[in-house]
């Protein structure tokens, strides 16, 4: 059964027609990529779903929610994390608080709760630091959770990210170019760490990626957009021999 | 108390403690918003004034109990906060500091035509309620509780605000509604320094809590640094003292003022303690304890 469903996705900017009719449907504990050459509106695709963007015309449907007019944050409380194309941390803040804030979302402290440390904040506290902990060995950044985010390297900012994204404990993650700055060595990590969510904690993940090695790796379905249609949908090896895709995309001799 | 203590204490060094206990709170209030938040805002002086005013009628004209005025003031700014900040926050940076100074001036407009205030003479024979204990008891209490919000979950996400207020909101951070309570809070500790305040000088005129004391509250913030509440107390002491200090040179004290401003700011950008937390320097500590298994990774 489809998690996440855009169906007839349109989003005009003034004249400009950024998607156009899209189609996607995403399985549960799916690993989906989205692949594309630049400006095909991978990104646009994210806004809408994360309701930054509102869309001109179609239906996005996350379980049985309609997310066309929702606020981005109501749509993290409903269980969509989301990591950004060019990294947005908290970068006066320290690793540890970065992920603790992700988990914003999922907390229930109030004014009075907070200003004066009832009981209830206290245990909301003592919860929230052991998950973040948890989250932040499993990204590897455990040892540097005082560091300011701005402090950290571009992969570990990377990672940082997917650490506060998991805080919200969303049953959709959406990595927007999860690699992009990666040496391969950190890309095998990458991989290793996002097959490990999504067996671990059961999570959907869609993601974009330009990385085509990680991208037939990791996904199990692929969808190709180019000038705002979707030209392709299928398993990575369906895609690899896709004629509008290698002419498009991957070029002739791949 | 206070009489015990005008026995040793010079009263003009007991009344630049006073002053300097009120600008705390003051300051605290508007680091709430400015500081912590990232909403600029240039009129927190108008706040001030609201519960000056209101407590100083309160007691004088109805003849409130001194602390219920002085609640009541607080409620009143705070009451102004909230409904001023819902349609305003949504604006960002520099349309927000035009909208607020905007509005502190509105107040004080207000006031020099306002009949029970005293139009632009002001109010005088305000009870002198306000006891050097009472306003450092309400210090203590004001940075203890501040403290604790800005180190909770409500608090994270204020500084989450400033950082990055995309991701603010991808984490869930309703930012409208947290910038409005930031804005709330912010005004109500600006309405029980006004309080304090109108309850120890004795008399308020409109033009004490004009553009210039705004910005003398912002600099408080800006020269201690923003967000932090050590820098906000230690940046209250300074520019309290400061202009007594410089009394010396006279008529060159705003020149001199203005000079030490701008040095700061250049060697000092982020302000004095920068983004010194309580909370940070507590993890210091934490950090001291685990000192020989960090530095053997």
């Amino acid at each position: 059964m489809a998690v996440l469903q855009l169906e007839d996705i349109t989003q005009e900017f003034g004249g400009l027609r950024a998607l156009d009719l899209v189609n996607l449907a995403v399985d549960e504990q799916q690993i989906f990529g989205i692949i594309g050459p630049n400006g095909a509106g991978k990104t646009t695709l994210f806004n809408i779903i994360t309701g930054i963007y509102r869309p001109t015309g179609g239906k996005v449907i996350f379980k049985d929610h309609l997310l066309n007019n929702m606020s981005p944050w109501n749509v993290a409380r409903i269980g969509i994390g989301r990591t950004f194309q060019n990294i947005r941390l908290f970068n006066k803040l320290s690793v540890l608080d970065n992920v603790r804030v992700g988990s914003h979302g999922v907390g229930k402290s109030g004014f009075w709760g907070c200003i004066l440390g009832l009981p209830g904040e206290r245990r909301e506290e003592k919860a929230i630091i052991e998950q973040t902990e948890k989250l932040l060995e499993l990204v590897g950044l455990y040892d540097k959770r005082w560091e300011y985010a701005d402090n950290l390297a571009y992969g570990e900012q990377r990672r940082l990210e997917i650490a506060r994204a998991m805080a919200l404990k969303p049953s959709l993650l959406l990595l927007d170019e999860p690699a992009a700055g990666m040496n391969s060595t950190e890309k095998t990590e990458l991989m290793d760490l996002i097959w490990k969510i999504r067996n671990d904690m059961h999570l959907t993940i869609l993601l974009v990626e330009h990385d085509m090695n990680l991208v037939m790796n990791i996904c199990e379905e692929i969808a190709v957009l180019d000038y705002g249609r979707k030209i392709a949908d299928g398993s990575p090896e369906e895609i690899k021999n896709d004629e509008r895709v290698i002419q498009s995309y991957l070029g002739a001799e791949a | 108390m206070d009489a015990l203590l005008s026995q040793y204490i010079d009263p003009y060094y007991l009344r630049i403690l006073m002053l300097i206990g009120i600008n705390i709170i003051l300051a605290l209030g508007l680091n709430l918003i400015t500081g912590v938040t990232g909403q600029l805002s240039m009129g927190h002086a108008g706040f001030m004034s609201l519960g000056a005013y209101t407590s100083a009628i309160l007691s004088m004209q109805l003849g409130c109990p001194f602390f219920l005025s002085l609640l009541a003031g607080a409620a009143m700014a705070a009451l102004f906060g909230f409904f001023i900040g819902i349609p305003t926050l949504r604006l960002e940076g520099d349309y927000l500091a035009m909208v607020t100074i905007g509005f502190a001036e509105i107040i004080r407009v207000f006031f020099l035509n306002f009949e029970p205030g005293g139009k632009a003479v002001g109010m005088s024979g305000i009870p002198q309620n306000t006891t050097f204990l009472l306003v450092w008891t309400l210090v203590i209490i004001v940075v203890v509780l501040n403290a604790k919000l800005l180190n909770s979950r409500l608090g994270r996400a204020f500084y989450a605000i400033r950082e990055n207020e995309i991701a603010a909101e991808a984490s869930g951070i309703n930012t409208t509604r947290l910038k409005v309570l930031a804005f709330t809070a912010g005004s109500f500790l600006a309405g029980l320094g006004g309080g304090l305040y109108a309850h120890y000088m004795y008399f308020i005129r409109p033009q004490d809590f004009g553009f210039m004391k705004s910005i003398e509250l912002l600099n408080m913030v800006v020269l201690g640094g923003m967000g932090s509440i050590p820098g906000t107390i230690l940046g209250s002491v300074i520019l309290t003292l400061l202009p007594e200090m410089l009394r010396v040179v006279a008529e060159y004290r705003l020149l001199f003022y203005g000079a030490l401003l701008v040095i700061l700011m250049i060697f000092r950008p982020n302000g004095l303690l920068g983004d010194v937390r309580v909370y940070d320097i507590k993890k210091k500590f934490a950090r001291k304890k685990v000192g020989s298994w960090q530095s053997s990774n």
